[in-house]
């Protein structure tokens, strides 16, 4: 294989890792701005949303039925989450939200174990999502494509939203001052409610994408990709969206880089890796690649 | 208009109002006069609902506001443009004003009321694209006002409009609410430089240490020796 072509592999799974990344940093990223909320259980919804679409598929739906349906449920998961769990302690301190959120995690984490099993369960992918293409002596697995550009299109339409539209906008002004946002008189329950669902409807997209790569679902599945996209989050700036958006990408590369650079027996040491740099990173700019200023915002 | 009947506010165990009561009327300019942290803030903080008083109640046209959320105070008609001036500093000039609006579903009045608010701001028209947190001082506080007017409000609360600015803008901000009494507009307005509040108000409270201390007619304070002698410096 050429360089080229090596090159070419590796930028095409950090593109599409760092797109995961993206997609679940947004979610933290778009209710820290608003909340002051280090929302760990937002993991959790990659593995509701991945439940979900298996049932419905063992249960016999299409899968762009399922895969719609997932997300769905994602997003209301999410805000039952905010609503029952979030809402009550609003405008308590940052260390009380965080410990609220592990219990949401443990909550979520144990219900599956009891109801599903703690087992692993192989996820039947649909074709177009586990064909691999050679091109030469290159090869792409189809999810990592659809991974890539389903994140662009959702991007895309996530900028429209927060520039274009009420909503978006407002979402925008309540993670820059929250008191200011009420004065204007909008309904900040409104906003953070949507605010959840559109960060948790993007987790069950991660969730449906990961699941699709690894070919399996556990209750546990979100444990990995939340601690990521919270680094990812961090990296880009904590709470701005193009921060999250950004740090996802940049995580992505230094991951895949990593493993191409380090010798087979250093790859145990990846992850520590990416944390050693995410440290390095926040001593250099403690406000993020993307936060050179001082105040939030997404 | 706004009846505030002898309301208490805390700050957990501490009484910042110790029952404060004050009117409005339709068309008046009224304004709350007194030193740092007389309570002068935390009134009009209680009106728009960010605070909750303990005691006591407000009433605007017959209704208790004391029990609304800050939005649905502002839906019966009240903006509060806040100390400190609070904008988006990372939304643009557009965005801010559209904030402001945020309720209206009138695009035509909104439009009007924006050009309206660029008669009183032209400033504001020149900067529409840029980001709220690179005006200047004098501004941003002409984006404030004219993000709470975009609310059309039929009470507008200005706390301290003039602080931290050079006194060319501190007149230019005062000839605009003269502007907005003249066209029938009824403002509550919280002044450290009690000189100028007087200068232009119908009647003023004098706020001292949580409880109204003098109450009277704008000119009558100017003259009233207590008030020369604690606020007007001299």
């Amino acid at each position: 294989m050429s360089f080229v072509e090596y090159g070419t592999q590796q930028f095409i799974n950090a593109l599409s890792i760092g797109s995961l990344y993206a997609l679940m940093a947004i979610g933290l990223a778009m209710v820290f701005g608003i909340l002051r909320l280090i929302n760990f259980a937002h993991g959790d919804l990659m593995m509701v949303a991945s439940y979900a679409a298996l049932f419905m598929l063992i249960a016999g739906l299409p899968f762009p039925v399922v895969a719609a349906l997932a997300v769905i449920v994602a997003a209301l998961a999410g805000m039952l989450m905010e609503r029952t769990a979030y809402r009550p302690i609003r405008g308590a301190p940052d260390v009380a939200m965080l410990l609220t959120s592990f219990a949401v995690t443990i909550i979520l984490e144990n219900s599956a174990v009891l109801t599903v099993g703690s087992r692993s369960r192989a996820f039947p992918v649909p074709e177009f999502l586990s064909t691999v293409y050679h091109f030469g002596n290159l090869t792409v697995a189809s999810v990592n494509v659809v991974a890539i550009i389903t994140t662009a299109i959702l991007l895309v339409l996530l900028t429209l939203f927060v520039t274009r539209t009420d909503m978006g906008v407002s979402m925008r002004a309540a993670a820059e001052d929250l008191v200011a946002a009420q004065l204007m008189g909008i309904n900040i329950n409104r906003v953070i409610a949507a605010a959840f669902a559109i960060g948790s409807a993007l987790a069950g997209v991660a969730g449906l994408l990961w699941t699709a790569k690894v070919g399996k679902v556990d209750p546990f599945m979100g444990f990995f990709p939340v601690l990521k996209a919270f680094v990812a989050a961090v990296i880009g700036g904590f709470g701005t969206i193009p921060g999250a958006v950004a740090g996802g990408y940049v995580l992505g590369f230094l991951e895949i880089s990593l493993q191409a650079i380090l010798p087979g027996q250093w790859s145990a040491y990846r992850d520590a890796l990416v944390f050693v740099i995410l440290i390095l990173v926040l001593l250099i700019r403690p406000n993020g690649i993307l936060g050179a200023r001082e105040r939030e915002e997404i | 208009m706004l009846h505030v009947d002898n309301i208490e506010v805390f700050y957990g165990g501490i009484r910042a109002l110790k029952g404060v009561s004050l009117t409005v009327q339709e068309g008046e300019l009224v304004t709350l006069i007194g030193s740092n942290g007389a309570g002068k803030t935390t009134t009009l903080n209680a009106i728009a609902g960010l605070l909750r008083p303990k005691q006591g109640a407000i009433i605007y046209n017959g209704e208790p506001l004391h029990k609304l959320s800050p939005f649905q105070i502002v839906e019966r008609g009240i903006a509060l443009c806040p100390e400190g001036r609070r904008i988006f500093a990372g939304l643009t000039v557009d965005e801010n004003l559209r904030m402001g609006a945020i309720q209206r579903r009138d695009r035509d009045g909104v439009e009007r009321d924006r050009e309206w608010v660029f008669s009183l701001f032209p400033v504001l028209k020149e900067r529409l694209r840029q980001l709220g947190g690179t005006l200047s001082g004098g501004e941003q506080q002409m984006l404030a006002i004219g993000r709470a007017l975009m609310s059309r409000p039929r009470l507008l609360l200005l706390d301290e409009p003039s602080l931290g600015l050079a006194p060319v803008l501190v007149q230019t901000i005062f000839d605009v609410l003269v502007q907005l009494k003249e066209q029938g507009s009824t403002i509550l307005l919280v002044e450290q430089n009690a000189h100028l509040a007087l200068e232009i108000a119908d009647r003023g409270y004098v706020l001292e240490t949580g409880r109204i201390i003098l109450e009277d007619e704008a000119a009558k304070l100017r003259t009233n020796e207590q008030v020369a002698k604690s606020y007007l410096g001299g």
